[in-house]
């Protein structure tokens, strides 16, 4: 495994007394894809939050190049090389798709990723930089999505739930600039509740059940059968 | 013969000034989605700032006004960050009353320290002098300059809204809080930016009220009532659209006031109501 | 320490509401004439907090435009009673109608803004209607006008008397107004508006009629404040369009009553009225300042328990002293 880039120890979260993640540990490493898997309500999102620092209270280390980040505010964990690409895709409708993107590229560190990097990797984003992005499809939306998380920098990019509620062809399209991604050295962690896309782009997992971490390892390494009997708790 | 256009006219440039005093309003409503009851109060708080400057320095009210700018800035921006963020989101009841106690307070803390007489600020001269454009209509040079410095203001907020990085993550988190904190823009620290420039207007618009009308510690509200005409006529968030609605405001004024004096105000407020019904959503609505 | 324990307490306060509302009802007979015209007043403003409380902490309508409807109902009591001659105590529950019927039109022009418009929407109404009213030449245009002798005289003819007879009517409005305005509550309906004032989305989701019961709301307090605007005519003794439409009296210290006492229950507008009275009796030599203490303490309220002062004693009681809907739900 590469040298540990975000480094979880004992992390819950909690939402008034009800806990979602209890004791997570995982690592990430940066060139790394690791998919974090679990049916609704495992506490995925919860997980993702944490990280980027929009959790209510949270318990553990939180540990990214080495330093916990558990405490510090959004706009400091961005700075220092995480961004996350929210699920629902979470664009601003009345900004323009470059304005959208603008936003990522400001609240981000400085780094060789530039517009062009973005529109080299989505060329229908170039066409439609002046256009607001409520004009877009669903698919368009959630590259633009990801444009923004990438323009931030990041050593870790976050995406949660980036195919949820697109067609098949979409998503693949989609998928295909993950490689592209990771050989710039970027962690990913992704989020998903479709196993197979994710288990195929991974280079390891973590399976979520009732916010604990039930399995963990390389996809290429367990069976089908026991991702899917960990993943229902059976 | 030549009255009624006259009016109409002078009725256009009073028109500027309800439109500076609702340039603030219109901006705080688009980007915060709230209406600042003590919108008005902060405008008359910040004219007795300028009175106060003149009179223990004995500058002049561009300088005066000037220097309020900075001062207005960092009030609206401390403000919102310490006042008004805290209640953001919790409906719409706690910022009323936040707003509306908010307004009591700064009436009553003048009323305390600057009694109730009605002030005015000296301009230096440039109140009394006019232009005469033909027709028997006089211009009076001070409702020119305010007019004119309502559409630059206008052009200027327009510019930095849909022209400036500012402009966009402002837009962005009044499009959505939430994501904006989410992807590590702090919501917070951008509203509290806008309701900066908010003072900044406030500061402006104050500066010309000063030296064009009297005022008095309780002047406030009646401010608010008409900033907020403006900001509805023309279309929530349209800053063009609060331009002409305080046009419209001060044309219905100045014509009221040509059946009798003691209908100025209520003809205002009729328009108002009439335009309202007709057009809820406002003559350029925007959301 | 368990809640429950101290059922006790609610008890005794119930008992204690009951004794002073038993003493107020007699209190033209127990007390002086100054301190029943004060009692007078705080009839007229529990009245109309009642109702500021009953839109603004139930139907989520928050006006500052109520004052509208009390110089309404002093206006139509004025055009009744000295005007058209009517008899003067039937001209009461009249402009309590008059009130109602521009509560009509007006609602149809506040209830296109949204909520955080509306506020300052029903204002300009407010600040319409009153400049209208001065513009009427028969109630003394701008300066207003004074009650004819002979209504003042139908209401009793020594100064005592008379003192009585107008307390009674306003603890007659004022009871009125707690009363069916509880019994509103502790209906189907109460249950839609408690349902909509812990949770507006949630209400809407299973099926409470929010527009029709903000549209009840709206038009329950008109009549009401038009009560109170007569009574308090027939205590002043003369309507004009600031006294008469005043913002600060009729609005904004019925706000800062309801706000403080505790917006959202049956006991805040009585608690707020009665620690309004106090601040009133021993600040108002204070000036100016008892208006900022009042502007502080409610911004105070809404930051640091936006229950009021009922809500941080509520949170030591297990029951309401006055229960006012059937499933008031825990709001911890």
């Amino acid at each position: 495994m590469a040298e540990a880039l975000l480094d979880i120890e004992d992390l819950s979260v909690f939402y008034g007394p009800f806990r979602a993640v209890q004791g997570v540990s995982l690592k990430v490493g940066a060139g790394e894809v690791v998919s974090i898997i679990g049916a609704n309500g495992a506490g995925k999102s919860s997980l993702m939050k944490a990280i980027i620092g929009q959790a209510g209270r949270t318990e553990g280390r939180i540990g990214f190049l080495g330093e916990d980040i558990s405490t510090r505010p959004t706009a400091e964990i961005v700075r220092a090389g995480i961004a996350l690409v929210p699920e629902g895709r979470r664009l601003f409708p009345s900004l323009t798709v470059a304005e959208n993107l603008t936003i990522g590229w400001e609240v981000g560190r400085r780094g060789e990723i530039g517009f062009d990097e973005v529109y080299e990797l989505f060329p229908v984003l170039a066409e439609r930089s002046g256009q607001l992005v409520r004009s877009l499809s669903g698919g368009q939306q959630q590259m633009v999505a990801l444009g923004r998380g990438l323009l931030a920098n990041p050593r870790l990019l976050l995406c949660d739930e980036i195919s949820l509620g697109l067609a098949p062809v979409v998503i693949a399209d989609l998928y295909r600039i993950i490689p592209a991604i990771r050989d710039r050295g970027i962690g990913i962690v992704i989020v998903e509740q479709d196993i197979t896309r994710s288990l195929a782009v991974a280079d390891r997992f973590y399976c979520l059940l009732e916010g604990r971490v039930n399995l963990s390892g390389r996809p290429a390494e367990t069976s089908r059968d026991e991702v899917a009997r960990h993943y229902f708790g059976m | 013969m030549g009255e009624l256009p006259n009016q109409i006219v002078q009725g256009v440039l009073v028109g500027g000034l309800y439109a500076m005093y609702a340039m603030g309003l219109s901006l705080s409503v688009g980007v915060m989605r709230f209406v600042n009851i003590a919108h008005g109060d902060l405008i008359v708080l910040i004219s007795f700032l300028i009175l106060t400057l003149i009179h223990a320095t004995g500058m002049g009210a561009l300088p005066a006004t000037l220097i309020a700018l900075p001062i207005a800035f960092a009030g609206g921006y401390l403000l919102q960050r310490f006042l008004l963020q805290r209640v953001l989101g919790k409906g719409v009841l706690p910022i009323i009353l936040v707003t509306f106690g908010l307004s009591i307070i700064i009436q009553n803390g003048l009323l305390g320290v600057f009694g109730a007489d009605t002030r005015r600020v000296s301009g230096g001269g440039i109140e009394t002098a006019t232009l005469k454009i033909g027709g028997g209509i006089n211009v009076g040079v001070l409702p020119l300059v305010i007019f004119l410095g309502a559409i630059a203001m206008v052009m200027a907020l327009d510019w930095l809204l849909y022209r400036t990085r500012l402009g966009a993550r402002i837009r962005a988190v009044s499009d959505d809080p939430a994501t904006a904190n989410l992807v590590g823009l702090p919501s917070a620290r951008v509203y509290a930016t806008a309701m900066g420039i908010v003072g900044v207007t406030i500061a402006i618009s104050a500066g010309f009220m000063s030296i064009w009308t009297n005022f008095d510690p309780t002047a406030g509200p009646s401010r608010l009532l008409i900033a907020f005409e403006a900001v509805v006529l023309g279309g929530l968030g349209s800053l063009w659209g609060t331009l002409v609605g305080g046009i419209i405001i001060g044309v219905a004024q100045a014509l009221g006031a040509q059946i009798d004096v003691g209908w100025q105000l209520l003809a205002g407020h009729i328009a108002f109501l009439v335009i309202f019904l007709a057009r809820p959503e406002g003559l350029f609505p925007k959301y | 320490m368990p809640r429950q324990s101290r059922l006790w307490i609610v008890y005794l306060a119930r008992a204690g509401l009951i004794a002073g509302a038993a003493v107020m009802a007699a209190a033209p007979m127990l007390f002086a004439t100054r301190d029943v015209a004060m009692l007078t007043e705080f009839m007229s403003l529990l009245t109309i907090a009642i109702m500021w409380n009953l839109l603004a902490g139930y139907a989520d309508i928050v006006s500052v435009g109520q004052h509208a409807f009390v110089g309404v109902g002093a206006y139509a009591l004025f055009g009744f009673a000295a005007i058209a001659h009517v008899d003067p105590y039937l001209s009461i529950p009249l402009a309590a109608v008059v009130a109602l019927v521009v509560a009509l039109p007006v609602m149809v022009i506040i209830f296109r803004l949204r909520t955080a418009y509306l506020a300052v929407g029903s204002w300009v109404v407010a600040e319409t209607i009153m400049l209208a009213a001065g513009k009427l030449a028969a109630f003394g245009g701008g300066s207003g006008i004074s009650l004819p002798v002979s209504v003042v005289r139908s209401f009793g003819h020594r100064i005592p008397e008379r003192y009585g007879t107008i307390y009674w009517i306003a603890f007659a409005v004022a009871a009125l107004a707690l009363v069916a305005t509880w019994l509103l509550m502790r209906s189907r309906i109460g249950l839609g508006l408690t349902a909509m004032r812990d949770n507006e989305e949630g209400a809407g989701v299973v099926g409470v009629n929010l527009i029709g019961l903000r549209v009840l709301c709206f038009l329950w307090t008109a009549p009401f404040l038009g009560l109170a605007g007569a009574v308090i005519t027939l205590q002043k003794l003369r309507v004009s369009p600031p006294a008469s439409f005043s913002i600060v009296d009729w609005t904004v210290y019925v706000i800062f009553i309801v706000v403080i006492g505790g917006i959202g229950s049956f006991e805040g507008p009585i608690i707020g009225t009665v620690v309004f009275f106090l601040i009133r009796e021993y600040l108002s030599e204070i000036g100016v300042w008892h208006f900022i203490i009042l502007g502080a303490l409610s911004i105070a309220v809404v930051l640091v328990e936006p229950r009021g002062l009922w809500g941080l004693v509520r949170r030591w009681l297990p029951a309401d002293v006055i229960p006012n809907s059937r499933s008031r739900r825990a709001r911890e």
